[in-house]
């Protein structure tokens, strides 16, 4: 049972880390000036040289990982419903360490999201 | 205002764009393996895969629209808060159950439609309040 708790957490932290690095990453990137062919691959290049872009990558396979061990110990309908507090724990993030606002009704939204995709995923 | 109503609209157009593109991929990746059949964890088996899986157009199909998710969701969160994009991404399992009523006549136990309500009206809660709530780089290269 300790594996698997190790395992959650991995999938977990490591998803919400990763994406956490890439939107600063973005941040830092800059928006495209505009949704075209050649604003869109110039936008597409100065990402890939952002470091906090390649920060997240790594997190994320690490979650990827963590989520095939999981399914391949425990059954979908627990480890989907159980990966869905990474929504809580992203707002978390977003709000320490990209220092975003979280209002209550966003807060509200967030948790009923959780609950709805762990219901979802019970079938 | 007219701002944060450009705003608003790109970030949606941008958030449906991505659960578009992750759920078709998604889908597509699922209906190649299928095709390809249960994969024989051996040398054979693992090699015969993989020449099955580079040469399935199916497959390649759901590679391009899951590298059509990654560009629109590192677009939308070079703008947008990643607590407003992360719940909205979410509709999408909203969306599959849909889909699964009305194309492949799926029966959808009581406690899976509670789930899709919470998750609609989480999502509209979310998208009620601002898309950015922090400062952001404008074009680098503009």
């Amino acid at each position: 049972m300790t594996h698997v708790a190790l395992f959650l957490s991995f999938l977990i932290f490591g998803s919400t880390g990763g994406e956490i690095a890439i939107t600063r990453g973005m941040k830092a990137t800059g928006e495209p000036g505009r949704l075209r062919p050649k604003e869109m691959l110039q936008f597409l290049g100065r990402a890939l040289c952002n470091g906090w872009f390649w920060a997240g990558v790594p997190l994320m396979a690490l979650s990827f990982y963590a989520l095939l061990l999981l399914l391949s110990w425990e059954p979908i309908s627990f480890v989907i419903p159980a990966s869905a507090l990474s929504y809580v724990v992203g707002t978390i993030g977003a709000k320490y360490i990209l220092g975003e606002q979280i209002s209550a009704a966003r807060w509200a939204g967030v948790v009923l999201v959780c609950a709805g995709v762990a219901l979802v995923a019970l079938g | 205002m007219a701002t944060e109503g450009r705003l608003r609209v790109k970030t949606l157009v941008m958030v449906c764009a991505m659960v578009v593109c992750a759920n078709v991929g998604d889908l597509m990746l699922k209906r190649a393996m299928l095709q390809i059949g249960a994969v024989q964890l051996s040398e054979t088996g693992l090699a015969h895969a993989f020449r099955m899986t580079v040469s399935s157009g199916t497959l390649w199909v759901g590679i391009i629209f899951l590298c059509g998710f990654m560009l629109s969701y590192m677009t939308v969160l070079s703008w947008a808060d990643y607590s407003y994009v992360m719940p909205a991404g979410a509709f999408g399992y909203a969306l599959l159950t849909f889909f699964a009523v009305i194309f492949l006549h799926e029966a959808v136990s009581p406690r899976r439609w509670v789930g899709v309500v919470l998750i609609c009206v989480g999502v509209l809660l979310v998208g009620q309040t601002k898309p950015r709530t922090t400062a952001v780089a404008r074009e680098a290269l503009a």
